[in-house]
């Protein structure tokens, strides 16, 4: 076979000529390259990506292979959520229509080291997996403050960088916290709240909030805004307070489970229009709509380390139809910067204490 | 018939040059929605995977057109490299757009999340849950999508190395229908 027969002649190129095209080549292949490098980030240093968030998380924290970057410290329950069909009106969501749907959370403690004594943070959080019959999932990660001390991405940067390591004395700068929340008069209803503040003595006894607002969209399409709690059926009394030492948390947890599941109840608040739907700083106020979604059964707890939940992004995202997020920007800044710490961490697990117990045995 | 074509068959160059726009589409969409925290992110990702699983079904609709159609030879005066070089780097093309949006979706599945078009539309998991081969593949995926764009850029580079340098007709092949002139 032969190919394609005489081509045209063509006189030779100048060596100018040629110069002048090579660098046309160039030119083209180097745009094209600019710009992929400006929509990466590499020419565009300055913008916060989800590396920094997770960056400045391990610089404060310090890396502990194999665990999440934020709330390190945690223990898988099970157990599955009873709809009382009363958000159907709401939200065409599976969850909200069928009787019972599967549950994995997460009780974990809001901070980056998995070592952190339970009384150092006066938060603690629980995140939940629903997985519906219909295979779409609802994924939540809730905390037991009212309100999130920013409403934005930058901001909560800003609040971690005030946290790093002054590189001259290898420990924080005293006065930029301070400094920090000067500048954020935002934060007034976070700070306000944290003043009263006590580390709970249990996981059970806690009400924990979305923070940021969603959307229920009902079969007709109508949309409503919305804030979720979880909110426990179980209350100690009065005065309860934290004992001694790091790791009660999750001893009293599992004594507690021993004893029959443990329930909350979901409570949706029906955002009022003009009621601040992007900004998880600012609370709304009393007087809201609730609606009982069902309870929340949880019956039994793992470990973290080798528990279901331990693999699980609880990328507030993750959302089935009839849940979408609002436009508040700390939503995808979550789920951006929780993508980064699960690629970091999932590279990791081998390296996790409970992987290295099991590869000696 | 046994003629060799000068240019690509019409359904062969309406493939390239709309699964061009989508790949470059989808380089440039992968690579800003993992290096932002905005909305951005949210709503590059939900273009990023029906695009991709486009991209999965069109690759394989054009390997069906690229082995039933003829394709008009490199010119005969092209240098053995060069020959080697564009058949080597076509068939890295090829394979880089089937695995890719391949890997993306084996990815989602073994992180065990719901592998989710849109907000109702979504797509069997291909693996089960696995934190260390979602691990892998997501770096494998992130990896070989800046593998993919640099061939692209080689490619692209190549073809205008033809038609400004060479001035031969493998651009114009790709081009039109019609011989030149």
């Amino acid at each position: 076979m032969v190919d394609r027969s005489s081509p045209p002649p063509r006189p030779p190129l100048s060596a100018a000529s040629l110069t002048l095209r090579l660098a046309g080549i160039a030119v083209v292949v180097a745009v094209v390259a600019g710009a992929f490098a400006y929509v990466n980030a590499t020419l565009d240093p300055q913008r916060l990506t989800p590396k920094k968030l997770i960056n400045v998380l391990e610089t404060n924290n310090g890396v502990h292979p194999g665990f999440r970057r934020n709330h390190s410290k945690g223990v898988c329950v099970i157990g599955h959520f009873e709809s009382s069909g009363e958000a159907r009106s709401y939200s065409s969501a599976q969850v909200f229509n069928e009787a019972r749907t599967p549950v994995v959370g997460r009780f974990a403690l809001p901070a980056g080291n998995p070592y952190a004594p339970d009384n150092s943070v006066p938060i603690r959080s629980l995140a939940l997996r629903f997985t519906q019959a219909n295979g779409q999932q609802w994924r939540t990660g809730m905390n037991s403050m009212p309100v999130f001390p920013v409403g934005t991405p930058e901001a909560f940067y800003q609040l971690q960088q005030a946290q790093s390591p002054d590189p001259a004395t290898g420990k924080p700068n005293p006065a930029a916290v301070p400094a920090f929340f000067g500048a954020h008069p935002e934060a007034a209803p976070f700070l306000a709240w944290i003043k009263t503040a006590k580390p709970s003595a249990s996981y059970v006894t806690e009400t924990y909030n979305s923070v940021n607002a969603f959307y229920l969209v009902n079969a007709a399409g109508q949309k409503q805004a919305v804030r979720w709690s979880m909110v426990p059926l179980v209350q100690d009394a009065a005065g309860a307070t934290a004992p001694e030492g790091g790791d009660f948390l999750e001893k009293d947890l599992v004594q507690r489970i021993a004893t029959g599941p443990l329930r909350w109840q979901l409570n949706l608040t029906l955002a009022n229009p003009g009621d601040p739907v992007n900004d998880a700083s600012k609370a709304w106020p009393d007087g809201r709509k609730v609606v009982n979604a069902g309870t929340l059964v949880l019956e039994s707890t793992q470990p973290q380390l080798n528990g279901e939940c331990r693999d699980i992004n609880y990328d507030p995202l993750v959302l089935p139809a009839g849940i979408e997020g609002s436009d508040d920007p700390l939503l995808a800044a979550r789920s951006a910067g929780y993508a980064s710490s699960y690629l970091r961490r999932t590279s990791e697990v081998s390296q996790l204490p409970a992987a290295k117990q099991e590869a000696q045995q | 018939m046994s003629a060799q074509p000068n240019h690509f068959a019409p359904l062969a160059r309406l493939l390239h040059w709309l699964m061009a726009l989508m790949i470059i589409a989808m380089l440039f969409i992968g690579a800003g929605m993992v290096a932002s925290v905005s909305e951005r992110h949210e709503w590059l990702i939900h273009l990023h995977k029906p695009l991709g699983i486009a991209i999965l079904l069109l690759v394989i609709v054009r390997l069906g057109v690229r082995f039933s159609t003829r394709q008009p030879p490199l010119p005969a005066d092209l240098p053995g490299w060069q020959v080697l070089a564009a058949k080597a780097s076509h068939v890295l093309l090829y394979a880089l757009m089937f695995i890719l949006p391949l890997l993306g979706w084996a990815m989602i599945s073994a992180a065990g999340d719901p592998v989710m078009l849109s907000s109702s539309l979504q797509l069997p998991s291909i693996l089960p849950a696995n934190a260390q081969v979602f691990a892998f593949l997501r770096k494998a995926h992130g990896y070989l999508a800046y593998l993919l764009f640099l061939t692209v850029l080689l490619h692209l580079a190549a073809a205008l190395f033809h038609a400004w340098v060479r001035r031969d007709d493998v651009l114009d092949s790709m081009l039109r229908g019609k011989d030149r002139g």
